[in-house]
């Protein structure tokens, strides 16, 4: 019962196909036709403006005017990676996925664990822990700032009731930091919550009941049972909190405007100004172009990593 | 079997409705959308940006037109204020699908103009229905015209100004003789005095302001300071850089002589600073006088609104703004529908004292001028402000929630925070204008 439990579960069987390797064509084409929504869809919205934006990058195009504007070459380019607060807008992206990410994951792991854990009001649990997530940003960072305002707002209150120094939440960068991160923390590891709770409950419940007649402790159990079964779904929280993190921008702009001395301001709010507030929709355009690349770079390197760690034949034990 | 038929009736089924959804959108916005045909557009199309009180007051006005002329229909829509607004307004003219009558703040008009997006006010016919440049604010028309064309039709002026908490201001022996305003003061010693005989009166804080992400604010507070020293902080259309280092070092230096001290908090934002004015715990507010209005629904608290005294400069300065009333460029548009925009804008300034509720000076002078608005107090108290109104620098990249004003306004808060000394700041605010001034812009200006 233990080693068959232990053992990761055999791949599939490839699906059914026809003597020359290929499926019936009337279900290739009943494939094609379902897909053509999506297809449509796809090159509409996501391909169209994506080329698009690399022939706006090269003009002075501007959003008050037709047109495309004069050609400009490369020099949007050359100007956004010459600029110091593109630079900056960068690093605070990068900074605040550093940050999240790694507490988002462990987080969301701890409290799915816990959740499916307690014996009673599982449901409750559950529901308390992804409820933040479906409230808009905008209302989440209304209630933060009302918490965080100087002087007046809850948390200076609490902390000079307890006569500590009154951190300065949203007006220093250190305290803007932290407001953004807590009220991030709070607001998104129900979406991380959900896909672990779900995992969990794939685990087959006669693994834990072996485990328990073999005398595993509690802590064992999810030491040797838990997390192990559960690193595929780790590597795609971890890669879809990476890009979502990366692609911050809502609470920072709400809560602080990017401020103080947009010391805050993440690089989708960099592109925003100078794209939308400031006309200058070439130069935007390329601003997003550079962070595509960066992005995608990113999504690139963690699969290939993901597809070398995969490949060890050895077969893994939990014990 | 039984599941292929399924799919085919399901898919049959879909191919249907969407059929029938294509069919009856044929009329909706739409289809027309989609198609770039205009859905039986009413006699004038109104875009504003206003909601709250404000949007309040323009659905009135815009009944008034209604009952004044009953044949001539007005669909008003109203969009969001700022970047949303301006985009949509620009991205529509530049598209041949513009509304016939606008809103525009004066402050972002120069970049309009420049891009040929609005027709020129003296081609739209409200001249001859008597709306001519005498009878305005000087200074609201003035911003109004650029290089000599007048481009749009100021409706207000609305300037920063000086809250005061009246049981306070009394308390600390600010009052006049008749008790409805305060006594004349003038230069940087007096208003100092006054903020703390505030704070001795019994005011946490003598003044408060919004400061902490709040960048348009702080922009306010410095310009209309440094205004009285010097004038704008570029020139040529926003190409050169024009600063007079000692007066932006001495603007900087009255700035953190009132918040280094704890005359004013330093870190307070607008949730705050309504907060502390609001249950009296700060005697002045300085703010802009749009937030009249949401204080007059706190029960209990007495308050004044006076433009501000003269601070560093001889004169007093008052930084301020205008909505006025655009119609963007439309070649296609027949003298009909051009008509019927002039009166649409010659009767939202005969109604414009309904506007001054949201706190606004009314451009117009037969309005301003009213019983109607002259009843209003304390309206009436800052008209003054209008007359004395200083503008944001003429450029591509100024105006009303402008990337600019995030930008300078963010070293004025380090100023004001106390985290950048006076001499530093000055030298932070030339490089913040240098982005503005050697940045390629969008459009070219004369």
């Amino acid at each position: 019962m233990t080693t068959v439990a232990s053992t990761r579960p055999a791949r599939r069987p490839a699906p059914v196909r026809t003597a020359r390797g290929r499926s019936p064509r009337s279900d290739r084409r009943a494939g094609l036709l379902l897909s053509t929504p999506f297809l449509v869809v796809y090159l509409l919205f996501l391909a169209g403006p994506l080329l698009m934006g690399i022939v706006l990058s090269f003009f002075n195009t501007t959003t008050v005017k037709d047109g495309l504007g004069d050609w400009v070459g490369v020099s949007n380019y050359t100007k956004v990676l010459r600029d110091p607060l593109f630079w900056d807008a960068m690093w605070h992206s990068v900074l605040f996925t550093l940050i999240t990410t790694p507490l988002l994951v462990v987080l969301a792991l701890l409290f799915a664990i816990l959740a499916s854990r307690v014996r009673r009001g599982r449901v409750f649990y559950r529901l308390a822990f992804f409820a933040p997530y479906v409230v808009p940003s905008s209302v989440v960072a209304l209630i933060f700032l009302w918490m965080y305002t100087p002087e007046v707002g809850l948390f200076p209150k609490l902390f000079g009731a307890v006569g500590l120094p009154v951190p300065d939440f949203i007006g220093s960068t250190s305290g803007g930091w932290t407001a953004v991160i807590l009220m991030t923390l709070w607001w998104t590891f129900g979406f991380n919550f959900v896909l672990y709770t779900a995992a969990i409950q794939d685990v087959p419940p006669d693994v834990y009941e072996a485990a328990a007649i073999d005398g595993a402790s509690p802590w064992q159990q999810i030491r040797l049972i838990t997390v192990p079964l559960l690193r595929p779904t780790t590597g795609l929280v971890l890669i879809l909190q990476i890009l979502a993190s990366l692609k911050v921008f809502d609470q920072i702009y709400l809560l602080l405007g990017g401020g103080p001395a947009q010391s805050t301001r993440p690089v989708i709010e960099y592109i925003y100004d100078t794209g939308f507030t400031s006309y200058r929709g070439g130069y935007g355009a390329a601003a997003t172009m550079v962070y595509f690349v960066i992005i995608v770079a990113i999504s690139t390197a963690w699969y290939a990593l993901r597809r070398r760690s995969a490949t060890p034949a050895a077969p893994r034990t939990a014990a | 079997m039984s599941g292929a038929m399924a799919r085919r009736r399901f898919l049959a089924l879909g191919g249907g409705l969407t059929l029938a959804g294509g069919l009856s959108a044929c009329s909706s916005p739409l289809a027309s959308g989609l198609t770039g045909s205009q859905p039986d557009p009413a006699d004038v199309v109104f875009w504003n940006l206003f909601t709250g009180g404000d949007g309040a007051n323009m659905a009135l006005m815009e009944n008034a037109f209604r009952t004044e002329h009953p044949g001539t229909t007005v669909e008003a829509t109203i969009l969001g204020w700022g970047n949303p607004y301006y985009t949509k307004l620009a991205l529509a003219t530049a598209s041949g699908t513009p509304p016939d009558v606008g809103i525009s703040h004066l402050s972002r008009l120069p970049l309009l103009a420049a891009s040929g997006l609005l027709e020129p006010v003296a081609e739209t016919g409200v001249t001859e229905l008597g709306v001519t440049p005498d009878r305005f604010t000087p200074a609201a028309w003035k911003k109004a015209t650029v290089n000599g064309t007048a481009y749009a039709v100021p409706l207000d002026t609305h300037p920063f100004v000086l809250f005061y908490n009246v049981d306070l201001a009394k308390k600390a022996g600010l009052l006049n003789a008749a008790g409805d305003g305060l006594k004349p003061m003038k230069g940087r010693a007096a208003f100092t005095d006054a903020v703390k005989a505030m704070k001795e009166a019994g005011a946490r804080y003598g003044a408060a302001m919004s400061i902490t992400a709040d960048p348009s604010t702080a922009w306010r507070w410095f310009s209309m300071i440094y205004s009285g020293l010097a004038g704008p902080v570029v020139t040529g259309s926003g190409t050169t850089i024009d600063i007079d280092a000692g007066a932006m070092q001495e603007t900087f230096d009255f700035m953190q002589s009132l918040t280094g001290p704890g005359l004013m908090p330093r870190s307070l934002n607008g949730s705050g600073a309504n907060a502390l004015f609001s249950t009296g715990k700060a005697g002045f507010l300085f703010d802009g006088e749009w937030q009249i209005p949401s204080y007059r629904l706190v029960k209990g608290l007495r308050f004044n609104v006076v433009p501000f005294p003269a601070l560093l400069g001889p004169e007093p300065v008052a930084y301020a703004d205008s909505h006025a009333l655009v119609v963007p460029r439309n070649p296609k548009r027949s003298s009909a529908r051009t008509a019927h925009a002039a009166q649409f804008i010659k009767s939202l300034l005969d109604h414009s004292a309904t506007w001054a509720h949201g706190g606004h000076v009314p451009a117009w002078l037969p309005s301003q001028r009213s019983k109607a608005f002259l009843g209003q107090s304390p309206q009436r108290n800052y008209v003054q402000a209008a007359f004395n109104a200083r503008y944001d620098p003429v450029a591509w990249y100024t105006g009303a929630g402008s990337d600019f004003q995030n930008t300078v306004g963010a070293t004025v808060i380090e100023v004001l925070a106390g985290r950048l000394g006076p001499k530093e700041a000055v030298s932070a605010m030339r490089a913040d204008l240098k982005r503005y001034t050697t940045a390629r812009p969008p459009v070219t200006m004369k």
